[in-house]
């Protein structure tokens, strides 16, 4: 009962500390919000008004029709129609055009001639996501017209219409996965920049040892200095889900109680790892310095930018001991898919076994470097 | 260009600063006074004064808002440049580079100030052998002992000899014999080199090694003059009290305190020093007898801050516990026996053991490095042992369950409360932890912010208290619970001396009361406050027993000889036959 | 009478600030570590190239041209096929998650070949929709593939072979390899973390420490404790540099199709720019902590998402793209992905670089103007 007193009066003054005064306030909610925004209109990978440049040798109807597909698509600009070949270069390595597309002569005499005609699509490699979507939706504006040239002049096409269907991301906007992953991103980061600075502040202000000498026991410590970090990365995630409803009008298709229940699980193993740095660090710049070089792995091998089933095997395997990718993976299915707790059992036992071992590491960690 | 015949002339300087909550706090109102040439120059007073913006006007480092500066005959205001490239300036807090070792510190302000050569070489070799640094100079800065990081901070103000020298507070934190060696230094440079020397300091006693005194308090001129011409003001006024025979020096220095008469009472050599304000010995204490003695510096200063202080530093606080009357049947709350701490190949502590009775008053005593500070935070639980046992209220807090440290409270040498948290959220924060809740803890609240006079600051955050109330909050909370026992670690470093008197005398009640109460503390006048006191040096205990042991113990043939000279004694016989190496 | 401008103490102070660099552990994991972590992690484990993804492929009547489309999903280096008999049971997998797409071939599919009306129904998963949508244009390719043979198969039979041939070509990086796209852009973030997160602190710091107090009252000059701080990061930012450009080209193959010189020279000019703003940060803010926050969200994040690093800026929201302007780091990424793919493409490289000269000189000024010895 008095053990249970004393961590609610740490876990009070904790969260005075962080709450009170106003530019801590800022630094606490300001910036999940601010990167919450910056991540949602900045990284997307999908393409709309891409700068593109047509040479049209043939200058026929076939050519023209084929050039109107990549005006009309939504996914192309053409801001230069070139005359020469030499233009392209200049164009294409000057940055001008992500894209030029290059019509040959006797396109259209070669396709009423039942023959093939060719066209040649050339990207500026220096962007390869960019240079590879635009490739992609060349060739599918490519296939279409075709297609619709074949009907009109009433040739059978052997052509395959591929019917594309989302699930779970109808439009497929990167926005929709990148801002319920940055749930667990932002949390992260902050719930173990915030645990590891609280003890290192307090180390660095000569408190801690006052904190000793009351009757605190190291586990209260401990949980007293946990809490408010597991709090305050409740009121982020929070913020974060109201922007991301609010503002971008994602639609939540989970449940609430599962995706906390969920955060809480993994903000625990989070604080463990920041509580464990703050054990190593011995004073603020280190803490601070210690957990971003902690973080940037967690974050880079998360699934965040890039999916973990595209990377080596070596390291999917370290992944696995990443709390992050699990927080990622659950949010994205909670938030997009409405998964239920049976689908998430194995991020939930993968997230227990590693705040199990990251706690009692922390604790022991931090009962050794007291002494 | 010729010697300017006052190499620091200051002429009504003012300097205001706004403070980060809007109000405005006027550190210098109207300062004027010249050093003369070749002299050493303290400026004295207690914190708050405005010495360190002075000597940062001299410096160059703050414009004063209106009022001359000239030093070394130059405006300082219009080319701080050119003063900056004569002058050797020692900030309180000198900024040694902790990671760069001894010699790098020293070079790199060689280099600054532009020394090479042969005469590099002598500098620094003479500067080091001058400081005893000699052996250390690959040493890390940072792994320095307080004083030693005092010397190196000198040596490099000094490393090209400057025309004009100020220090800020030098000797804080340092211990007596280096504070002596640091004063040694000054004026053989002043007496040899030719220099002229500004000091400030609030330790008293070292004025009296200067030859010009100026008094600031609240940013004015209070007296100026030579050493000899501030005692004078207490002249016929000083008296040495000897108490009667069934009390002690601490106790009649609190009843004198009681008096209309008394400016200033403070224990020395087992008697009391009373500063009179009238002429005639005080009244109040019939048994005692009062002799006549040479007024010193510091009795003229009391007395002068005495008539313009509004109000005394001093009262008597009543203790909350009462009764608990000290008693030899009840166990010791503290013993140590054979204590013993290693950091790797090096003994800190060796073998020291020692018993404190309830409700005595115990000092731990000892040059810088000498082992105390780690004797202190084995006794609280910071720190394990090496071998040896110890026993805290009955139990060796390293292993014992958490409950046991309620009964004791600590203040550390640094102010350590929550700086962002108010005072009221600092002392409800401090309650909780200790497990008060309810009545109990509002009563104690509201006793502890009567007692130390925080009403008026409760919903300031701590950080932003002025210096002395800082360290009675720091009491303040360390009281709250009640502790049977009381761990003080320097905590009267760097005080002014108002602040140190008031500082005992709540100390002293706290002891009447039955609270034991361990200190450490580098002022040897301070170990008169205590009842019996351990001296330490190099790990090993040197000496025990009740002030007036130690010194007759120390110095058997001397005449009440200050606690101060039987300290230095004890040490320096100790380094000599090797019991102890520093 | 004022002392002149000194080389030495400049020496002296840098030798310090070096000192200090070496025997702090966090400079050394921020600036050596760091930057060897993250081009090891980008070059052998970031990509978003597509490997191996799992697809159930639902043929719900068997004949020769599901087996052709299944043969050629096989064949693609992309996939992994889990052929599936039913629509529910590849859905089952897609729902938990054994397969990240789902390839559905109709029960007529070979009769509406012939009719020239087939339809081929994929279903992704794309709670990434980056590789959903990767996933779907390499299931387009696939299927173009067998279209062009079957086409050609058919051709000596049928009436007409009209159909359009596309020749994709990828200028500068013909493999399409995104580690090439990736790893040039790294060198921004490496930059950016030892001249403006590193620097971020080294004013502040001896604020804090008080170590400047005694400095100011030496004969040394403002711009000179500015110098010191700056040239031991500069080297460091160099010594990056020189690290990313080795181990792109020795780990990764990337070439580098630019001057190495001109590469210097930007990297200067950048360098330049980060340390003015760490330093310029520092002094303002007087406190460790804050100019690390200052420095993470002002400069690092930046140079993550709004520099064309990994985003492209012109899929960014006009106003946001405008945003990309005020940031120095967009201005050294284009110069890097086009000096290391393209080559010396001056119309590229001229405006940035004048750019990033403009904010070099304006920031140092700044920063020269924040570090003054005065103590309020």
């Amino acid at each position: 009962m008095t053990s249970l007193l004393r961590i609610l009066a740490l876990v009070r003054k904790e969260l005075l500390a962080i709450l009170k005064d106003p530019r801590s306030r800022m630094t606490v909610l300001a910036p999940p919000i601010l990167q919450c925004l910056i991540f949602g209109y900045a990284a997307s990978f999908d393409l709309n008004h891409v700068p593109y440049a047509l040479l049209d040798h043939d200058r026929s109807a076939a050519s023209r029709a084929l050039a109107a597909g990549f005006d009309g698509s939504g996914f192309f600009e053409r801001i230069a129609t070139l005359t020469r070949t030499n233009d392209i270069a200049r164009y294409v390595t000057e940055g001008r055009a992500s894209l030029v597309l290059v019509i040959e002569r006797d396109f259209e005499r070669h396709l009423t001639a039942g023959r093939r005609a060719s066209i040649q699509v050339i990207v500026d490699g220096r962007n390869t996501n960019t240079g590879g979507a635009a490739q992609g939706y060349a060739s599918a504006i490519a296939t279409d017209f075709v297609q619709e040239w074949r009907q009109e002049h009433g040739q059978a096409s052997p052509g395959v219409q591929v019917v594309a269907r989302a699930w779970y991301n109808p439009n497929l906007e990167t926005r929709w996965n990148m801002i319920p992953s940055l749930i667990g991103t932002i949390t992260m980061m902050m719930t173990m920049i915030l645990t590891a600075m609280s003890v290192a502040r307090e180390r660095e202000a000569g408190t801690f040892e006052q904190l000793l000498v009351t009757p605190f026991r190291p586990f209260e410590i401990m949980i007293g200095k946990a809490l408010p970090s597991m709090l305050v990365g409740l009121i982020q995630a929070s913020s974060i889900l109201l922007v991301a409803q609010l503002w971008f009008r994602i639609p939540f298709a989970g449940s609430y109680a599962v995706l906390y229940l969920c955060l809480i699980e993994f903000l625990a193993a989070s604080v463990g790892l920041g509580l464990f740095i703050s054990s190593l660090a011995r004073n603020m710049q280190q803490a601070m310095t210690g957990s971003v070089i902690v973080i940037m792995p967690f974050m880079l091998l998360s699934g965040l930018t890039t999916p973990i089933g595209n990377m080596p095997d070596v390291l999917q395997t370290i992944t696995l001991m990443n709390p992050l990718r699990y927080a990622i993976s659950m949010t994205r299915q909670i938030y997009l898919e409405g998964a239920r707790i049976p689908q998430l059992l194995p991020e939930m036992l993968a997230l227990l076994a590693i705040a199990a071992v990251t706690l009692p590491v922390a604790a022991w960690m931090f009962r050794r470097r007291l002494g | 260009m010729t010697p300017a015949p006052f190499p620091v002339d200051v002429r009504a300087v003012r300097k205001t600063f706004r403070r980060k909550n809007g109000e405005t706090v006027e550190a210098l109102a109207g300062v004027s006074f010249a050093a003369r040439a070749r002299t050493l120059t303290a400026l004295v007073g207690p914190d708050g004064g405005g010495k360190t913006t002075l000597l940062r006007i001299l410096a160059g480092l703050t414009p004063a808002d209106s009022g001359g500066v000239r030093v070394l005959g130059l405006d300082v205001a219009a080319a701080p440049q050119a003063v900056q490239a004569r002058i050797g300036y020692m900030p309180q807090r000198f900024g040694l580079y902790e990671d760069l070792t001894v010699q790098q510190n020293l070079d790199l302000y060689a280099d600054l100030h532009g020394v090479d050569g042969a005469a590099r070489e002598q500098a620094c070799a003479r500067l080091l052998a001058m400081m005893a640094l000699t052996p250390f100079t690959g040493r890390l800065a940072g792994k320095l002992s307080g004083g030693m990081k005092q010397k190196l901070g000198l040596a490099c103000t000094l490393v090209r000899a400057p025309a004009l020298l100020l220090l800020d507070e030098p000797t804080v934190g340092v211990d007596p014999l280096s504070r002596r060696e640091l004063w040694e230094i000054v004026r053989r440079l002043v007496r040899d080199d030719a220099l002229t020397a500004v000091v400030s300091t609030s330790y008293l006693d070292e004025a009296g090694f200067c030859d010009h005194t100026v008094a600031l308090h609240r940013g004015v001129v209070l007296a100026e003059g030579a050493p000899g011409e501030i005692a004078a003001q207490a002249a016929g006024r000083v008296f040495l009290a000897t108490p009667a025979a069934e009390t002690n020096a601490r106790a009649l220095q609190a009843r004198l305190f009681q008096s209309r008469d008394v400016a200033d009472a403070v224990p020395e050599a087992g008697k009391v020093r009373v500063v009179a304000r009238t002429p005639n010995a005080p009244e109040n204490a019939p048994d005692t007898t009062f002799a006549a003695a040479q007024p010193r510096f510091e009795d003229g200063f009391m007395l002068l801050f005495d008539a313009v202080a509004d109000g005394r530093a001093v009262q008597s606080v009543p203790a909350g516990r009462a009764g608990n009357a000290p008693g030899n049947a009840a166990p010791n709350p503290v013993e140590v026996r054979d204590l013993v701490r290693r950091f790797g190949d090096f003994t800190a502590v060796d073998h020291v053991s020692f018993q404190v009775r309830r409700g005595e008053i115990y000092g731990l005593l000892g040059p810088n490095g000498a082992g105390k500070s780690t004797t202190f935070r084995m006794l609280c639980g910071l720190l394990p042992a090496s071998a040896g046992s110890l026993r805290v209220a009955g139990a060796d807090l390293r292993r014992a369950r958490a409950g046991a440290r309620e009964k004791l409270g600590y203040v550390a040498q640094k102010f350590s409360l929550y700086g962002d948290l108010s005072v009221d959220e600092n002392l409800d924060f401090f309650a909780s932890a200790y497990g008060l809740r309810g009545h109990r803890k509002r009563a104690r609240i509201a006793w502890a912010k009567e007692q130390f006079n925080l009403d008026a600051m409760a919903s300031l955050p701590a950080g932003q208290l002025p210096g002395g109330y800082k360290q009675r909050l720091a009491m303040a909370a360390a009281l709250l619970h009640e502790p049977e026992i009381l761990f003080l670690d320097e905590a009267t470093s760097g005080a002014d001396p108002m602040a140190r008197r008031a500082f005992w005398a709540r100390i002293a009640a706290l002891a009447e009361a039955g609270v034991t109460v361990i200190v450490t503390t580098h002022f040897m006048e301070e170990a008169e406050y205590c009842d019996r006191v351990l001296i330490m040096d190099g790990g090993v205990a040197l000496a025990e027993g009740s002030p007036a042991e130690i010194r007759a113990r120390a110095l058997p043939g001397q005449d009440a000889p200050t606690m101060e000279a039987a300290f230095i004694s004890i040490i320096e016989t100790a380094r000599k036959t090797g019991r102890a190496q520093a | 009478m004022t002392p002149l401008p000194s080389l030495r103490r400049v020496l002296a102070l840098t030798r310090k600030e070096s000192w200090q660099i070496l025997r702090d552990p966090v400079s050394v994991a921020i600036g050596v570590a760091m930057p060897l972590l993250m081009l090891i992690l980008f070059g052998y484990g970031l990509s978003f190239d597509i490997r191996h993804l799992p697809v159930a492929v639902v043929v719900e009547h068997a004949s020769p041209e599901s087996g052709g489309i299944l043969a050629a999903l096989r064949l693609s280096p992309y996939f992994r096929v889990h052929p599936a008999t039913s629509m529910q049971e590849a859905e089952r997998l897609m729902t938990a998650h054994e397969v990240n797409a789902i390839v559905r071939l109709p029960p007529h599919f070979s009769r509406d070949v012939a009719l020239g009306d087939a339809a081929l129904l994929v279903t992704v998963n794309a709670t990434d929709a980056n590789n959903a949508r990767i996933a779907l244009n390499y299931t387009r390719g696939a299927i173009a593939i067998w279209q062009q043979k079957e086409l050609a198969r058919r051709s000596a039979s049928a009436d007409s072979e009209a159909t359009v041939v596309i020749e994709n070509r990828m200028w500068f990086n013909e493999a399409n390899d995104s580690t090439w796209f990736l790893v040039p852009g790294l060198i921004v973030l490496v930059m950016t973390l030892i001249g403006a997160l590193l620097t971020s602190t080294v004013i502040a710091r001896e604020w804090e420490r008080g170590t400047f107090e005694a400095l100011f009252a030496t004969p040394v000059r403002p711009g000179e404790i500015l110098a010191s701080k700056t040239l031991p990061y500069f080297v460091m930012g160099m010594a990056g540099l020189a690290l990313s450009v080795a181990g792109s080209r020795f780990l990764f193959g990337v070439p580098l199709r630019g001057s190495p010189w001109l590469l210097t020279l930007i990297s200067s000019l950048y360098l330049l720019v980060t340390l003015g703003l760490g330093l310029t940060i520092s002094s303002l803010t007087k406190s460790q902590f804050l100019a690390n926050q200052i420095a993470f969200l002002s400069t690092f994040l930046p140079a993550f998402m709004l520099s064309g690093f990994m985003f492209d800026i012109r899929s960014m929201p006009l106003w946001l793209q405008g945003v990309t302007h005020v940031f120095p780091a967009r201005y050294f990424v284009s110069s890097l992905q086009t000096l290391f793919l393209a080559g010396d493409v001056w119309p590229v490289l001229l405006p940035n670089m004048a750019v990033l000269a403009g904010m070099a000189a304006l920031l140092m000024a700044m920063a020269g103007k924040t570090v003054r010895k005065r103590i309020e």
